[in-house]
């Protein structure tokens, strides 16, 4: 999905800042979807839907 | 005293997750988005762009986690800032490879950097225009066209026109004019428009 780059200035105060709601809901399904599948001495990553 | 606890409670939630309680990572996001997010953005000043290396701090530790390759040793908020000091020197050495102009304020980028290509529509019309440009040309006397032909589709000069066809200057001159009167008389009898 296209980003929307939004103009900022840089004196805005850097307290209390948090990320978006998505990003922690994108996080929290993308460690869900994430499988780490052992074979022998190697790893394989699988996400799952 | 407080700082071991939560050094003690970050053990405890990465234990947790490494055991597969996914409840646990929201745990640990909770404690310390504020943190991670504002040294992110105190050093990219761009809310999009936190955003990404925030999520991409947290893929990595995710991904760390779950591959088992993580110790505990009860610095899970140093080492995360780490990580994300790490993509945040990334961020900058790409940015750096390839600069990048926004438009902020009064200044917009676009009034210095023009593209003068023709758009789709404009290039269709302009090769409509001119293959019907060719078409009435074909209608000409052999004479009147073979010297057009040559002056504007060749760019040949005058003298080099007399010297192919064997006629004076003044003769590949006239009959130059006489093409371009035909080709007018042509056009404004059949009413083509030929503008772009």
């Amino acid at each position: 999905m296209a980003n929307l780059y939004l103009n900022q200035s840089p004196n805005k105060k850097v307290e209390n800042l948090r990320p978006r709601k998505e990003t922690i809901s994108f996080l929290l399904n993308y460690s869900k979807a994430l499988r780490v599948i052992d074979y022998k001495k190697m790893k394989f990553e699988a996400l799952l839907n | 005293m407080k700082k071991i606890k939560a050094h003690t409670a970050d053990a405890i939630y990465v234990r947790n997750y490494i055991k597969g309680d996914e409840t646990a990572l929201s745990h640990l996001i909770n404690r310390h988005e504020q943190r991670i997010y504002s040294f992110i953005f105190s050093k990219v000043f761009d809310k999009n762009i936190a955003d990404d290396i925030f999520q991409d701090t947290f893929i990595k530790v995710i991904r760390t986690l779950k591959r088992g390759k993580y110790n505990e040793e009860g610095k899970f908020l140093p080492w995360v800032m780490r990580i994300a000091h790490n993509l945040v020197i990334d961020f900058f050495r790409k940015s750096n490879r390839m600069p990048k102009f926004e438009n902020k304020g009064d200044f917009n980028i676009f009034s210095v950097l023009t593209d003068n290509c023709l758009d789709a529509e404009k290039q269709m019309v302009k090769n409509q225009i001119e293959c019907d440009v060719r078409n009435l040309i074909t209608e000409l006397p052999d004479d009147q066209q073979e010297v057009l032909m040559m002056r504007i589709y060749q760019e040949m000069s005058f003298k080099e026109i007399s010297e192919r066809t064997g006629v004076s200057i003044n003769t590949a001159l006239g009959r130059m004019r006489y093409a371009l009167i035909n080709l007018r008389k042509v056009i404004e009898k059949h009413q083509i428009i030929l503008t772009n």
